[in-house]
């Protein structure tokens, strides 16, 4: 294997050992070569009207209407959050920080039934809610919202606890020699410092709650136009009619690699 | 010569817009303290504070206008100092009040939080924030503090042009250089008019091309506003352009105070004298080098443009100067007679210490020589024995000096 070097001359990087190629090849083509497939597999005549029947245009507009709502929902409450988790000196900050980051780990099912439990109608809170409000939250837009937000908010935390790990306390040190008070060296160098962190973070938290399956299902359940989103679409298709399933799914891989490319640019032209 | 900076009555005004909010500002004319001593205004500071091993205990003043430099080698509790009178440290046992606040007061559990103490603080690093332009970092100060927005964004670009680099204002902390950003940094940490500027080793991370436009500015801004400045710092040479008192801190301790050049001419502790390391030779700035008050001429190559007249120090090290029994011929420019007052082993090598000679200039008393034991033994030397000790010009740095 020859050192690549780059035709208008450059840095040269070192020689990676042949025993790294070959599994990254495999890795490669494991996430790949499927998504390609699915590329292949697809319909492509009758592609618009798959995607565009009356469920599939249900699903797709709750899909949008409830991964934006849920990245708010993120963004409003994991930011403090991570504010919390980087910045204060509470005790207890380890367990604090496993607790959030829970549902990174938890099979998504479980967090749904956790939150049927919960909040359903014979559970502690959802007893309370539907006796003096009558409120019902399980299997009603609202439950899709907040399933979402359970899962996809500890990709927000981690990701801006992060970056102001990284930028460290040094500017708002700095602010305050100049007379900031801590809301407003919050407001004028903190968050625009961590920006780059923040919209990553809420990017990656979009697409987590885009791509919701469990969560959902357990606590939301599948009502075409209420609680049925894409994911869960895609799945019942997937029983009867691949065709709608794959075109749909391919719907998904879009967003996805959109997503992808959004933050991955900022990552690299951020301000830093 | 740029005009000199007026201060404005920042205070009264702030306490104005801040409509009785702003308690951390008594307003004028009703003291909150019972201590005259410290309605007289400036830094007045004791500190005491344990960390680790390590016990801080000091006592400094600073006079309103004054510049005091802080001298002590890593460790000897310089930035516990500054975290302290910054208020982003609370010691065990302090007070310290400054134009007649009092800022710090355990034994009343008073602590002012930072962003009211009216204490600003530039540090070796500019930490420019990422995010804003030149210009918007000089008005961020002036924006807390309740001006407008155009009002201070003029005012930053005015304080950008002060500095030297008012053609930046519009550019990212990103696109420029190390000693640009310590420039904006150093406008920004003015404009907010502070009652008490901190500097922290301002110019350590400048390159060596750098460092000495940046302290010249920095020397002019801080004598033309009569700004009151803490400086720490282990070069002397900061100490000497921008200091008029020098206190020494070893271990936690002041081990000596006094106006910078008495203290750096004649070291009373060793450590002072170790920490000093350099001969000094004070005087004013000429064509060659330096004239001191006599009218001997030190012949040095100036560190940054300075007129002739005006304050200027000569600056050599002790390893730069040779000794001879009898007037040496040859290149060394500035030779002078002197009186051997004592020996110092310092490890490697002897210092010889002079006193003024009947023959030579006065300034030659507390002069210090670096030689080897091999060169004493050759020489044959002992206290009270008249030597001449030769100096090359190129050794000798001869920088602006306050006062």
């Amino acid at each position: 294997m020859t050192r690549a070097r780059p035709a208008g001359g450059g840095a040269v990087s070192l020689a990676l050992p042949w025993p790294v190629w070959v599994p990254a090849a495999l890795g490669f083509g494991l996430i790949a070569v499927p998504v390609a497939g699915l590329v292949v597999r697809t319909d492509w005549p009758n592609f618009l009207a798959l995607i565009s029947t009356p469920a599939a245009l249900d699903a797709l507009w709750l899909s949008l209407v409830t991964g934006l709502i849920s990245t708010a929902f993120c963004l409003l409450l994991g930011t403090p959050l991570a504010l919390v988790l980087a910045r204060s000196h509470l005790p207890g900050l380890p367990v604090l920080r496993s607790v959030v980051l829970l549902p990174l780990v938890l099979p998504p099912v479980v967090g749904g039934l956790t939150l049927l439990f919960l909040l359903g109608r014979t559970g502690p809170v959802g007893q309370l809610l539907d006796a003096w409000f009558g409120i019902t939250v399980p299997f009603s837009t609202e439950a899709v919202i907040i399933a979402q937000t359970f899962v996809a908010m500890p990709f927000l935390v981690v990701s801006l606890e992060g970056a102001l790990r990284t930028a460290g306390e040094r500017y708002e040190v700095v602010a305050a020699t100049l007379g900031a008070s801590p809301l407003t060296a919050l407001r004028r160098v903190t968050i625009p410092v961590v920006l780059p962190g923040l919209v990553s973070g809420a990017v990656l938290s979009f697409a987590r709650a885009l791509g919701e399956f469990g969560a959902t299902i357990a606590f939301a359940g599948n009502l075409q136009g209420t609680t049925q989103t894409l994911p869960l679409l895609i799945y019942i298709q997937s029983q009867n009619d691949l065709d709608g399933a794959v075109a749909m799914s391919l719907v998904l891989v879009v967003v996805a690699v959109l997503i992808i490319v959004t933050t991955r640019t900022r990552d690299v032209t951020g301000v830093r | 010569m740029r005009p000199p900076i007026r201060r404005r009555p920042w205070a009264a005004d702030r306490a104005d817009r801040a409509g009785g909010s702003g308690e951390g500002h008594p307003s004028p004319g009703r003291p909150t303290e019972g201590d005259l001593r410290s309605e007289s205004g400036g830094l007045r500071a004791r500190v005491t504070t344990r960390r680790g091993g390590f016990t801080l205990d000091v006592e400094i003043e600073v006079a309103p206008g004054e510049v005091v430099a802080v001298l002590g080698p890593n460790g000897s509790g310089k930035s516990t100092l500054l975290g302290t009178l910054a208020g982003l440290y609370i010691p065990k046992d302090a007070r310290i009040t400054l134009g007649g606040r009092t800022l710090t007061d355990t034994a009343t559990g008073l602590a002012v939080p930072a962003h009211r103490r009216r204490v600003g603080l530039l540090s070796q690093q500019a930490l420019l924030f990422p995010h804003l332009t030149a210009r918007d970092n000089v008005a961020f100060g002036p924006r807390c503090a309740g001006r407008g927005r155009r009002e201070s964004l003029e005012a930053a670009g005015e304080r950008l042009a002060e500095v030297g680099i008012g053609e930046l204002a519009d550019r990212r902390p990103s696109a420029l250089s190390g000693g640009q950003a310590q420039r904006v940094a150093i406008a920004r940490a003015l404009a907010v008019e502070p009652d008490l500027l901190l500097l922290d080793e301002p110019f350590a991370a400048l390159d060596v091309d750098a460092a000495p436009a940046v302290r010249s500015v920095l020397r002019r801004l801080v004598r033309d506003t009569g700004q009151t400045t803490l400086l720490v710092t282990h070069d002397v040479v900061d100490a000497v352009v921008l200091a008029d008192r020098l206190v020494v801190l070893a271990e936690g301790r002041v081990v000596e105070a006094g106006p910078t050049a008495e203290v750096l001419a004649r070291p009373r502790s060793a450590f002072a004298a170790r920490i000093a390391g350099l001969d000094l030779v004070t005087g004013t700035a000429s064509g060659d080098g330096l004239t001191t008050p006599e009218g001997t001429t030190v012949h040095g190559i100036a560190s940054e443009k300075i007129a002739g007249g005006e304050p200027a120090v000569a600056v050599f090290p002790p390893s730069a100067v040779a000794v001879h029994r009898h007037r040496p011929d040859g290149s060394p420019r500035n030779v002078l007679p002197v009186r051997l007052a004592a020996l110092e082993p310092q490890g490697e090598v002897v210092r010889l210490r002079a006193a003024a000679s009947p023959d030579g200039p006065p300034w030659a008393d507390g002069l210090a020589a670096d030689v080897t034991p091999a060169a004493v033994a050759e020489l044959g030397v002992e206290p009270g024995d008249d030597l001449w000790f030769a100096v090359k010009a190129t050794e000798v740095a001869v920088h602006p000096r306050r006062r």
